[in-house]
């Protein structure tokens, strides 16, 4: 039943993931997803009326437990991972583009 | 003796009475890697200056009799976080990245004494069965060095095989400890959903990741995993049920009487000869030795592929979603807003199979596709589970193949994504229940002489009978301790 993914769809799909795709990228990604996705359409033919989904084996129900504070401060560790700081926070390019204005 | 050549209890027993320091079992070890892994590529990093240190500190207190795995070297895979030690996913998006914390896993092999001496490879964020995936390096088969290791846990597969050490974590989100350990000859468990805390484990698809390990033996196996498994308050999937002592109650195993299902949908298409004639060999030991195999249909094989790859993808295309170059990894250059630092660098940082099931999974989460894919692979994964139950309802464990094939050779499927996922037929389907399954070396391909792995799934939180049906074939077979001509080990 599903039909082709096609280049339109993947580039909405790779809008969506925040991911981009050069053309020849595209050539390639595209037919390699469509074979996968005909692997897909063997499951539109079962039968799964009033089967009820299952999203984890987990056995465990509810688990909960005490909201105690713990002291956790690693700030100068966490920052040293960040690609960019400046004066103890992490740095990142203007949220607007100026050059757009 | 080599150490690589005896075990956890014959080391701990040297330990104990002084006849080898843990500083001289860890210089062995790096000695070993230094041999081996120019031409086999297991490890991402070495931990050699804090492996020495701890062992300098073990030697100095003294090992007790009840530290069982005290300082013994053995390996991490590098998608699971060690504290100031690099974590890298083997992907470019981490490849400086040294976590503030130890998963729990990492913290509970500290509090028993174990040596890590390093980081595995693997495929990008366990993403593969090959280790070709890797964004750093191709692992190498120890057995053949122009094959592939098997994935996603290849690097710790290798590095077992090799002799570089006794044990190495895997994960297994698809088939990724028991996939790797048929294709290397060696022995890897994937436990219970639930029985591993996933804490610290990069996550991949988590109703499916489980942590377990790669081992020489399957004895070996049962210690190490009971070192690792048990409730988690970090981790609300772990299982509050008690670990039981795996290792000695082997001591109480048979497998007479044992009933063992075996699907015929496991031994049908889509598996390879050589694989098959190995499978029924080891099949008809089990009978000899006075188990009882009934044949038994498991339906809904099929459909684990196409089920799992939704699913997982899925969860992955949601899990991934953190790596947006704003807090910690790899940001890309050339940026001018913040749209373009999340799509550049999730465009340049993730590599191409990463990609693929990035976009599969936003695919089939979308408005307009989420009934057709989700839900229903969701729905399918139920019937799965239920066939599973119900063979089990009536049978200890279930056998058949690890994998469809033996080790292939490195290049052979990775221009064809779709035939590299069906390499994971006889594995995806247990990962979708959440059982225990285990790959022990039962034999060699009579076309190419490469090690064949039979599997063994057993009932939710049974890892016991798993472990004591792959104990006594060991016992009666000399297949585990065959090893591959590597360095002019032999």
């Amino acid at each position: 039943m599903a039909e082709k993914l096609g280049r339109k769809a993947a580039e909405h799909v790779a809008e969506l993931a925040k991911l981009s795709f050069t053309d020849a990228e595209l050539d390639q990604f595209v037919p390699q997803l469509e074979a996968t996705m005909h692997l897909f359409d063997d499951l539109q033919q079962m039968d799964t009326t009033g089967v009820t989904p299952m999203y984890s084996p987990t056995q465990e129900v509810s688990v909960m437990r005490e909201d105690v504070a713990v002291a956790s401060n690693q700030r100068d560790a966490l920052l040293a991972n960040a690609p960019e700081t400046e004066q103890g926070l992490i740095k990142v390019p203007a949220i607007i583009d100026e050059s757009e204005d | 003796m080599a150490f690589y050549d005896t075990d956890v209890t014959q080391l701990h027993d040297d330990l104990v009475n002084k006849r080898v320091s843990a500083t001289e079992l860890t210089q062995a070890a790096f000695a070993r890697i230094k041999a081996t892994d120019d031409q086999v590529k297991a490890f991402l990093a070495l931990n050699e200056e804090a492996a020495l240190k701890q062992a300098a500190a073990l030697d100095q207190a003294g090992i007790a009799p009840d530290q069982m795995l005290a300082g013994i070297p053995l390996a991490v895979k590098d998608n699971i976080v060690t504290k100031g030690l690099t974590t890298t996913a083997a992907s470019k998006m981490l490849a400086d990245f040294k976590p503030v914390y130890d998963a729990t896993v990492v913290d509970k092999l500290h509090q028993a004494g174990v040596i890590n001496v390093g980081k595995t490879n693997l495929d990008e964020f366990a993403m593969g069965s090959s280790t070709e995936n890797s964004a750093f390096q191709t692992t190498k088969n120890p057995w053949d060095l122009t094959r592939v290791p098997g994935g996603s846990s290849g690097g710790s597969a290798a590095a077992v095989a090799a002799g570089d050490v006794l044990g190495a974590v895997g994960t297994d989100t698809g088939g990724s400890i028991r996939q790797p350990a048929s294709f290397t000859g060696v022995v890897g468990m994937k436990p219970t959903y639930g029985r591993v805390s996933r804490w610290g484990v990069i996550a991949f698809g988590s109703s499916f990741d489980q942590v377990g390990w790669l081992s020489q033996s399957v004895k070996d196996n049962a210690y190490m995993l009971e070192a690792i498994a048990g409730l988690d308050a970090k981790d609300m999937t772990s299982s509050h049920l008690a670990v039981p002592h795996y290792a000695a109650n082997l001591a109480q195993a048979d497998v007479k009487g044992l009933k063992i299902a075996v699907p015929k949908e496991y031994l049908g298409e889509g598996i390879d000869e050589d694989v098959k004639e190995v499978i029924k060999a080891a099949l008809a030991h089990y009978e000899s030795l006075g188990a009882q195999i009934d044949e038994v249909s498991m339906p809904h094989t099929k459909y684990g592929i196409p089920a799992y790859y939704i699913l997982a993808s899925s969860e992955a295309s949601s899990n991934l979603q953190r790596f947006d170059g704003i807090r910690y990894g790899f940001r890309a250059a050339d940026v001018k807003n913040l749209e373009d630092v999340y799509v550049k660098t999730r465009s340049e940082g993730f590599g191409p199979e990463v990609k693929r099931r990035i976009m599969l999974g936003t695919f089939s989460l979308s408005a307009g596709s989420y009934d057709a894919y989700f839900a229903k692979a969701a729905k399918v994964r139920r019937l799965i589970a239920d066939d599973f139950n119900q063979v089990l309802a009536d049978h200890d464990v279930i056998m058949g193949p690890t994998a469809v094939s033996t080790a292939f050779k490195v290049g052979a499927e990775i221009t064809d994504p779709t035939k590299m996922y069906l390499n994971d037929l006889l594995t995806v389907s247990v990962n979708m229940a959440g059982l225990p399954g285990m790959s022990i070396p039962a034999g060699f391909s009579k076309a190419n002489g490469m090690p064949v792995g039979l599997q063994i799934i057993g009932k939710a939180f049974d890892e016991q009978t798993v472990y004591d049906a792959g104990y006594v074939f060991e016992q009666t077979t000399d297949f585990h301790k065959q090893t591959p001509q590597l360095g002019g080990q032999n």
